[in-house]
C-alpha cells in the first residue's frame, strides 16, 4: 500500500507488520507521554527527587543520550573535515541517531525544569558564568544543525524528491554539508564540554569537582573526548540492532571496521586521560579538601569501588583494547562485546557524575542520600527510546538511510 | 568626608553562632517559618522534602557513655562569598536568578525568575537551598496571617534563607526617613537571631568593628563549615569543644583542625 514511498531497490516488511510494530512501541510512547503530562500538570512532586537529589535520572539520561549522540558530530567531522569518505555509508544513520538523541535531551530538559513555561529565561537572563547557559545555547544551536542535516534525508524520499524544488534543495544542502558538519563539531565541542563542566565546576562537591585550565575543569575536555570516542560505538550498536531487526546487512564490513577502529583509538586515548584525571583527583584534589578516595566509595549500600572499576576497566580499557587490536576488532562477536561495554562505560560515567555527586555527603555530619526513580521518571526516560525507535523505523522504511543497502541486498 | 566614606563601605552581613549555647530548641526554625512565609505540608515526616531555611542539625561525638556528647548546629544559608562573589550557587545559576550583593554580602534569590533547574541545589554543599515540590497550601485563614513583606513562592522554584532581607529594606527606609545614611546594628536583625532564647545567634556586619560579630568571629574557637572547599561562608560557629570544631570540615587522619591553610 505504501510501496510508492519506499526507496527504490530495497525491500521492506508488509505495512501490516510495520503498523503493528509502530502500535506496540506507540503504546509505550503514550505511557511516557502520560507520565510527562503528569509532571507538567501536577509538578515535579511526581518524581522521587528531593532536596538532596535535585539532579537525578533525567539529568543522567540527558548527559547519556548527548554522549551517545556524539556519533553524529564526530562521524560528520571525520567524513567532511578529515576526509574519511567511506563513512558516507553510515553518516545518514549517525545524523538520525544524533537528531533523536538531541531532540530527546531537549524534551527531557523541558520536563525536568520546575517551571517549564519559563524555560526561555535561560536565554533571556543568561548568566555567562554558568555551564548550563553554555549547554542551553550550544545544544539548541546544534539541534538546529542536526535538523538541517536531517532535512535533506527527508527530502530524498521517493515522492518528495519528485518535486523539483525539494530535489534541488536536498542536492544543494548536501553540497554545503561540510559547513554544517564543521559548525556541528565546533558546537559539540562546547556543549559536550560544558556538560562535563556542569559537575566539574561544583567546588562545593568534592566528588564532582575538578581543577582545569582557565574556566574549564578537566571534565570539560573529558566529556567532549568521551562523546567523540563512544558516540561512534553507539552508532555501530544501533546499526547492528537495525541489521538484526531487518535481517539484512546494511553497512559493509570495511565501514564498520573503520569506525570501530577510530572509536577504539579514541576510547584508548580517552581512558588514559581519564585514568590520569582520576589519579590526580584521588591523590591531590580530594585530599586537599579532606577526603580520601575511599570516602566516596564506602559506607553506603550502592556506590562501592566496583563502579569505578566498571567504568574504567570494563567500560574503557577492555573495549579500547578489543577495538584497537585488528584481530579482535574484526571478530564480530568481540567487536560487539566491546561496543556494548563502551556504551555501558560512558553511561556509567555520566551516572556517577550526576547521581553519585548528589549522593556523597559533604558535611561530615551528613549522610549518603540514596534515590530510586518514580515510575513517572522511568516512563518519561523510556519515552525518548520509544520515540527513537519510531523515528528510526519510519526513516528506515521511507528514506534512503543506508546507501549500501541495495548493493548488499539485491532485490530480484 | 569620613561619614561619606562609611556610607560607601561595603557591608558583609553574617552570623556568629555559639554552639555551646544552642539548646536545639528549634525556636529559630519556627521564627524563620513565620517570618518568611515558608510553606509546610500536613505530613512533614520526609525531611528531604521539607523546606527549612534554618535547619538545626544534631551532631554527636559518637562516643559511649560517659563520654557521649551532642551538639545542635543551626544551619541557615551561609551566604558564601566564594572567590570575589562567585559563591557555589551564584556562579552556576543559568538565568542569573541568584546574585551576590557586594553592597550587603547577601546572596539573593529572584523567585519569579527561577525556572527550577535546581543546579544551585546541586552546587550547595550545605543543602541550604530548597525546591518547592508543591504549591503552598495554607491552613484555612492562615493566608491572612502571612507577612506582606515576603512574597510567597510558587511550585517549581528554589528558595532559601535571605538573612531576612526585607528587614534590611525596612531598616534602610526608616534610616532614610530619619535622614540617616546607615542602618544601625540593632535595626537590622534576623528573625532567628531575635527568637533564640539562649542568644546563641549574633548577627551583624562582619566588616564593622562596632558590630558584635566583628569581634566574635575572631574567637580562637571560631570556625566555618567546609572552609576547605573555598566557599568562603559568612556564618561563623564558635565552640570550646574540639570534636565540634572538627565536625565543621573534612580532615584526613593525620590532619588537625586549625592547622589547615584555607583559601580565604
Amino acid at each position: 500500500m505504501d510501496s510508492a514511498l519506499i526507496p527504490k531497490g530495497v525491500q521492506r516488511c508488509s505495512l501490516g507488520k510495520f503498523t503493528l510494530l509502530i502500535a506496540v512501541v506507540g503504546a509505550v510512547l503514550l505511557w511516557g507521554v502520560y507520565a510527562m503530562l503528569l509532571c507538567w500538570i501536577k509538578g515535579l512532586n511526581q518524581t522521587n527527587m528531593n532536596d538532596y537529589y535535585g539532579f537525578a535520572l533525567w539529568i543522567w539520561a540527558d548527559l547519556a543520550v548527548i554522549a551517545l549522540g556524539g556519533g553524529a558530530f564526530f562521524t560528520g567531522f571525520l567524513k567532511y573535515i578529515v576526509g574519511k569518505d567511506e563513512l558516507k555509508n553510515i553518516i545518514n544513520y549517525a545524523v538520525l541517531i544524533g537528531f533523536i538523541c538531541y531532540s530527546s535531551a531537549l524534551l527531557i530538559l523541558a520536563i525536568d525544569i520546575g517551571q517549564p513555561l519559563r524555560g526561555w529565561f535561560i536565554f533571556w537572563h543568561a548568566n555567562v558564568h554558568s555551564m548550563l547557559t553554555e549547554v542551553a545555547f550550544c545544544l539548541s544551536c546544534y539541534f538546529a544543525v542536526l535538523t538541517i542535516e536531517y532535512i535533506p534525508l527527508i527530502l530524498e524520499n521517493r515522492q518528495l524528491n519528485k518535486v523539483p524544488f525539494f530535489h534541488h534543495l536536498a542536492h544543494n544542502m548536501h553540497g554545503i554539508m561540510a559547513v554544517f558538519a564543521a559548525t556541528g563539531a565546533f558546537l559539540s565541542f562546547f556543549h559536550q564540554g560544558s556538560l562535563g563542566g556542569v559537575s566539574g565546576v561544583l567546588f562545593g562537591r568534592p566528588f564532582g569537582y575538578r581543577e582545569g585550565v582557565f574556566v574549564w575543569p578537566w571534565t570539560f575536555f573529558l566529556f567532549t573526548w568521551s562523546a567523540a570516542a563512544y558516540g561512534p560505538s553507539f552508532t555501530l550498536m544501533c546499526t547492528k540492532i537495525l541489521e538484526k531487526a531487518s535481517g539484512k546487512q546494511l553497512v559493509k564490513d570495511n565501514v564498520v571496521d573503520l569506525l570501530a577502529k577510530i572509536s577504539g583509538w579514541m576510547i584508548l586515548t580517552y581512558i588514559i586521560a581519564k585514568i590520569a584525571d582520576t589519579l590526580y583527583w584521588a591523590l591531590v584534589t580530594a585530599p586537599a579538601r579532606g577526603h580520601t578516595l575511599m570516602d566516596f566509595y564506602s559506607n553506603n549500600p550502592v556506590y562501592g569501588i566496583w563502579i569505578l572499576v566498571l567504568e574504567i576497566v570494563l567500560g574503557g580499557i577492555i573495549p579500547a583494547i578489543i577495538l584497537v587490536v585488528p584481530g579482535t576488532r574484526r571478530n564480530g562477536y568481540l567487536r560487539m562485546t566491546a561496543i556494548i561495554l563502551g556504551v555501558i562505560g560512558v553511561s556509567v560515567n555520566r551516572w556517577v557524575m550526576v547521581l553519585q555527586v548528589m549522593a556523597v555527603p559533604v558535611m561530615p555530619f551528613d549522610f549518603w542520600a540514596m534515590y530510586y526513580p518514580s515510575w513517572q521518571e522511568v516512563a518519561t526516560t523510556i519515552l525518548p527510546v520509544a520515540y527513537g525507535i519510531i523515528l528510526i523505523a519510519l526513516s528506515y522504511r521511507y528514506l534512503p538511510i543506508f546507501p549500501q543497502e541495495p548493493e548488499l541486498n539485491p532485490v530480484d | 568626608m569620613k561619614k561619606a566614606a562609611d556610607h560607601t563601605k561595603p557591608k558583609r552581613y553574617g552570623m556568629v553562632i555559639d554552639l555551646d549555647k544552642c539548646t536545639g530548641c528549634g525556636a529559630c526554625m519556627v521564627a524563620c517559618f513565620a517570618e518568611n512565609n515558608i510553606p509546610f505540608k500536613k505530613d512533614e515526616s520526609e525531611k528531604l522534602l521539607s523546606i527549612t531555611w534554618m535547619r538545626v542539625y544534631k551532631l554527636s561525638n559518637k562516643k559511649k557513655y560517659p563520654d557521649t556528647d551532642i551538639c545542635y548546629l543551626p544551619r541557615p544559608c551561609m551566604h558564601c562569598e566564594g572567590h570575589e562573589g562567585h559563591s557555589p550557587c551564584v556562579s552556576v545559576c543559568p538565568a542569573t536568578v541568584t546574585d551576590y550583593s557586594t553592597e550587603t554580602g547577601i546572596v539573593s534569590q529572584i523567585y519569579t525568575r527561577c525556572f527550577g533547574c535546581r543546579y544551585c541545589m546541586a552546587a550547595c554543599p550545605y543543602h541550604a537551598r530548597y525546591f518547592n515540590w508543591w504549591d503552598p497550601v495554607w491552613p484555612k485563614g492562615m493566608e491572612k496571617m502571612l507577612s506582606p513583606d515576603v512574597s510567597v513562592r510558587m511550585r517549581g522554584v528554589v528558595e532559601k534563607c535571605s538573612f531576612c532581607y526585607h528587614r534590611y529594606q525596612r531598616a534602610k527606609d526608616k534610616a532614610y526617613v530619619e535622614g540617616r545614611t546607615d542602618v544601625e546594628e540593632e535595626e537590622y536583625q534576623t528573625a532567628c537571631t531575635q527568637a533564640c532564647p539562649a542568644r546563641a545567634i549574633t548577627f551583624g556586619d562582619l566588616n564593622n568593628p562596632k558590630h558584635k560579630v566583628y569581634e566574635l568571629k575572631q574567637d580562637p574557637h571560631a570556625f566555618r563549615l567546609l572552609e576547605r572547599l573555598g566557599t568562603n561562608p559568612k556564618v561563623y560557629y564558635v565552640s570550646s569543644r574540639e570534636w565540634v570544631r572538627k565536625s565543621g570540615d573534612n580532615y584526613l587522619k593525620h590532619e588537625e583542625p586549625g592547622h589547615i591553610a584555607t583559601k580565604h
